[in-house]
């Protein structure tokens, strides 16, 4: 599995990980600002420490023609230096301070965190909203730092024959919308950002109105207000910017993209089927759909793995997945693995005969009863993390979900009726909104 | 989908667990009427409670022939036993939504039980049945198998792994160590049931065994439950030792043609077992050199400085019966020759300089105000009670521990490193097509 998937899947299991139906999820506080900042507090004090995120609301599908990967290029530029700062004091600051920070970028946001002893909050919050409008960046540091993009970019995508085939699989399931492009961005783009570009791109999207303050830990509400009002709430409001981006047209047909590449040792299938989220398309069927893939791909004892890989020894692995918390389009995902020598077509036969039967047969009410159990229990565990809550609320929030969306998730998803799930599968599972993909060793010369 | 800016360093097996007086983390010692002991840390803000333990002795002791055996173990175990056979086991898991998972280092072999307290009866019952009466039937077994070959075979494909392999292999040469913990195909394949059978008996022994448990229960219940689970194994195994070992670190070159656009590096050099009493002078060193994030030596010079690589970043290695310090860096082929000659530097410049006052002062308010951070999960803090325990460092470890950084001096680690560090002894493995590179094997 590509690392961006692995890394989702712990995202999206914070997200759908929550406690019992009626039962609150993180019982967050919230408040906004003056200038726009909302700020969201999830207590937790098993140690002294404090997790401190600031989200902004722009992630890679928010950029311009040409510009790919200037969301991520910018997260790297963050930790040069201020016009308070130099270049990588700041990381020294959080590092002397008995702090661990990081960033990261995904289509829909950007986000920055320091994991921090509670008493050094107020450092990290001072040359957190510091950044956020006084970057400096020259030649010396951009340079180099694209050269170490570059890097990234080899080692995630170039040295990895599977992530090669999910930059085409998106290029091709998402016709227009921007989540066709990757993250990181296209090398020949990335070669081509400049520090206008830049500039431009950070002084339009890094604004307190267009960010989110979560601090999880041991603190209070009462402890974190007057902090942020002094460090956030002194930057002015920037105009509102719009996220306008490219739409996603009506499709019609079919696609099949096909990798044969020499490192390939283990060919694998997935198909891929454009699907609703709660911020696009039928909103109705995410929260069956949701039930759906746990059914479907939600362990060893689910569907795909118990018939495919148990029960008739065809794949390896099967399973299947759904994004449905996107700003955008989401994706409801089948994939596997032939075990032994079964063939890509005999493997290919054996999943649509799955996704066949879910369309005809439906799924069983008791298989409801016990994914719904199950993915109701899981939720106590999103708890146990420091930055689980954190996380979970920063990325819904950024994306343009609520917090009561999070904090509902149980109810919502008890909710779900088999009825429901027949028909959001019907409504799905339509080869013309599909793309499958296929990784194959190259032939044999 | 996400790009995050730094990949965690490698500190393979780095016990180095901190606490302070503003740590509220307290370690009580459990003791079973049936003679069991464990450590347990209450918590009651979640009604969850996780256990991590392991039997001391790991894949370095798989017998010739049958290299994988404890990684195939660890893998079927949870696939049936007693009267449930693998769907029953499994569906009885995930509906009572009960983690459980075994897993086979090279020196020990470990697992992990987390559940919530309403479950908490079945799923030590289940975890019981697990190691006390395993199924190993034909189905789960082949089919993990099967699971197990194709990652070896994808293991042949990846840069990082066929660099490891060389490394290893470099380093212990046919010593147990040179050997990857989840085996080679023909070894594998050659594993029986009775195999399966045989390990369970002879290893997964109370004597060599270490628990550690955070959550809402009470020490009574713990001990109640713990007797019943792992009461009923045997009270002796076989001998876990290993003869010490000096990795042989003699300066080599190793490149491994492959054609990839990104060269994948290793390098290693001497280490010190965890009880050495300079143990910690190495790790403060380590720190410096290439341990710390986004503040060590080889992340400014090689990434910072040059952008010559996304991720850089060295590591301890302590195993138990021989010890490393590693590194690992990916960069494009045309300069892998220029890091390595960066990396070299730096490995030069610690032997012969040792670290300055500044970098060691930052790099103890780092290693020490860092120590509550790694508290920040039940999962993590059981893991750490039971490395504290494998290394017998002593329950009060989490107290103590941040005393023995700061007692270390600029004079600790300039003899540490003149000892571990030597450019020219660096082993270094190359994998892709790196170009000017001469290798020396």
């Amino acid at each position: 599995m590509p690392l961006f998937q692995k890394i989702f899947f712990a995202v999206l299991l914070v997200l759908t990980s929550v406690p019992e139906a009626q039962a609150a999820v993180f019982n967050p506080t919230t408040f906004t600002l003056k200038n726009g900042m909302q700020v969201v507090i999830v207590e937790n004090h098993r140690v002294p420490v404090v997790t401190h995120m600031v989200w902004y609301r722009v992630g890679s599908a928010d950029e311009g023609p040409g510009e790919t990967g200037i969301a991520h290029f910018l997260e790297h530029l963050m930790f040069k230096g201020t016009k308070k700062r130099k270049p990588g004091e700041f990381s020294q600051i959080v590092a002397r301070n008995g702090g661990q920070e990081n960033a990261f970028t995904s289509t829909d946001y950007t986000a920055y965190f320091q994991t921090i002893a509670t008493d050094r909050l107020e450092m990290v919050m001072e040359m957190e909203a510091d950044r956020m409008t006084n970057l400096v960046i020259t030649d010396k540091e951009v340079e180099p730092e694209r050269l170490v993009i570059l890097e990234e970019r080899r080692s995630r995508v170039d040295n990895n024959p599977g992530a090669i085939l999910g930059e085409h699989i998106n290029g091709a399931l998402f016709l227009n919308h921007p989540y066709r492009n990757p993250v990181i961005g296209w090398e020949h783009d990335i070669k081509a950002l400049d520090i206008k570009r830049i500039m431009a791109f950070y002084k339009r999207w890094y604004a307190p109105n267009n960010a989110i303050l979560v601090v999880a830990g041991a603190i209070t509400a009462e402890q974190v207000r007057p902090l942020a009002k002094k460090y956030y709430g002194r930057i002015p409001a920037q105009p509102p910017v719009v996220r306008n981006r490219a739409k996603e047209p009506p499709q019609k047909a079919a696609r099949r993209v096909v990798l044969r590449d020499k490192r390939v040792r283990q060919p694998s299938w997935r198909r891929s089927f454009l699907a609703p989220t709660l911020q696009w398309g039928d909103k109705t069927h995410v929260y069956p759909l949701e039930v759906l893939s746990n059914i479907l791909g939600g362990g060893a004892s689910s569907r795909l793995y118990r018939r495919l890989v148990v029960e008739n020894k065809t794949a390896v692995s099967s399973g299947a997945y759904y994004r449905g918390d996107d700003r955008g389009p989401g994706r409801f995902v089948f994939y596997a693995s032939p075990r032994g020598n079964v063939t890509m077509d005999a493997l290919e036969v054996a999943v649509v005969a799955e996704i066949t039967d879910i369309i005809k047969n439906g799924i069983t009410a008791e298989e409801v009863i016990r994914a719904k159990e199950r993915m109701v229990a899981e939720a106590v565990y999103a708890r146990d993390s420091l930055s689980g809550g954190a996380r979970a609320l920063g990325a819904a929030l950024a994306s343009g979900l609520s917090i009561d969306d999070v904090e509902s998730w149980p109810d919502n998803i008890a909710a779900v009726t088999p009825k429901q799930i027949n028909e959001a599968a019907k409504a799905l599972f339509d080869n013309n909104r599909s793309v499958t993909g296929l990784l194959l060793p190259a032939r044999e010369s | 989908m996400f790009v995050t800016r730094f990949l965690r360093p490698i500190l393979t097996g780095v016990l180095l667990i901190a606490a302070g007086p503003a740590l509220a983390i307290n370690v009580e010692r459990v003791k079973t009427p049936g003679g069991l002991q464990a450590w347990l840390v209450q918590d009651n803000s979640n009604p969850i409670v996780t256990m991590r333990f392991a039997f001391r002795g790991g894949a370095a002791l798989d017998p010739k022939g049958k290299v994988g055996l404890a990684n195939l173990v660890a893998s079927t175990m949870d696939e049936g036993a007693g009267s449930l056979d693998s769907q029953s086991f499994q569906k009885t898991l995930e509906d009572k939504a009960i983690r459980m998972r075994f897993d086979a280092g090279l020196d020990n072999f470990g697992g992990q039980l987390q559940t919530l307290v309403r479950n908490q009866d079945k799923a030590f019952d289940l975890l019981r049945l697990a190691l006390n009466a395993p199924r190993f039937d034909t189905e789960p077994v082949e089919r993990i198998r099967s699971q197990i070959l194709v990652g070896l075979k994808q293991d042949e494909e990846s840069p990082h792994s066929i660099a490891g392999k060389a490394m290893r292999e470099a380093l212990y040469g046919g010593h147990p160590y040179g050997r990857p913990a989840d085996g080679i195909p023909d070894s594998v394949k050659a594993i029986t049931a009775d195999d399966l059978h045989a390990f369970v008996s002879q290893r997964l022994t109370r004597d060599t065994l270490v628990i550690g448990v955070v959550g809402d229960i009470t020490p009574a219940k713990l001990a109640e439950l713990l007797d019943a689970t792992f009461g009923t194994l045997p009270a002796q195994g076989t001998d876990w030792r290993l003869p010490k070992i000096r990795a042989n670190t003699d300066g080599r070159t190793i490149v491994i043609n492959k054609d990839v656009p990104q060269s994948a590096i290793l390098f290693a050099d001497q280490g010190l077992l965890r009880d050495d009493p300079d143990f910690y002078a190495a790790y403060v060193m380590n720190h410096v050199l290439g341990g710390g994030g986004f503040t060590s030596r080889l992340y400014g010079e090689v990434r910072e400085k040059r952008g010559l690589a996304y991720s850089i970043s060295s590591g301890l290695n302590p195993r138990r019966a021989s010890a490393t310090t590693v590194g690992a860096a990916g960069t494009a082929n045309a300069r892998v020759h220029e890091t390595l000659n960066v990396v070299k530097a730096e490995w030069h410049r610690m032997a012969e300089n040792g670290v300055t006052n500044d970098e060691l002062k930052d790099a103890k308010t780092y290693l020490t105000g860092a120590y509550p951070l790694q508290f920040t999960g039940s999962m993590r803090i059981a893991r750490m009670l039971v490395g504290i325990q494998l290394a017998e460092l002593g329950i009060d470890y989490v107290k103590s521990r941040n005393a023995f950084i700061n007692a270390v001096s600029r004079d600790d680690i300039a003899r540490v490193a003149k000892k571990l560090l030597d450019a020219n002894r660096l082993v270094t493995v190359v994998v892709g097509r790196p170009e000017g590179l001469p290798a020396t094997r």
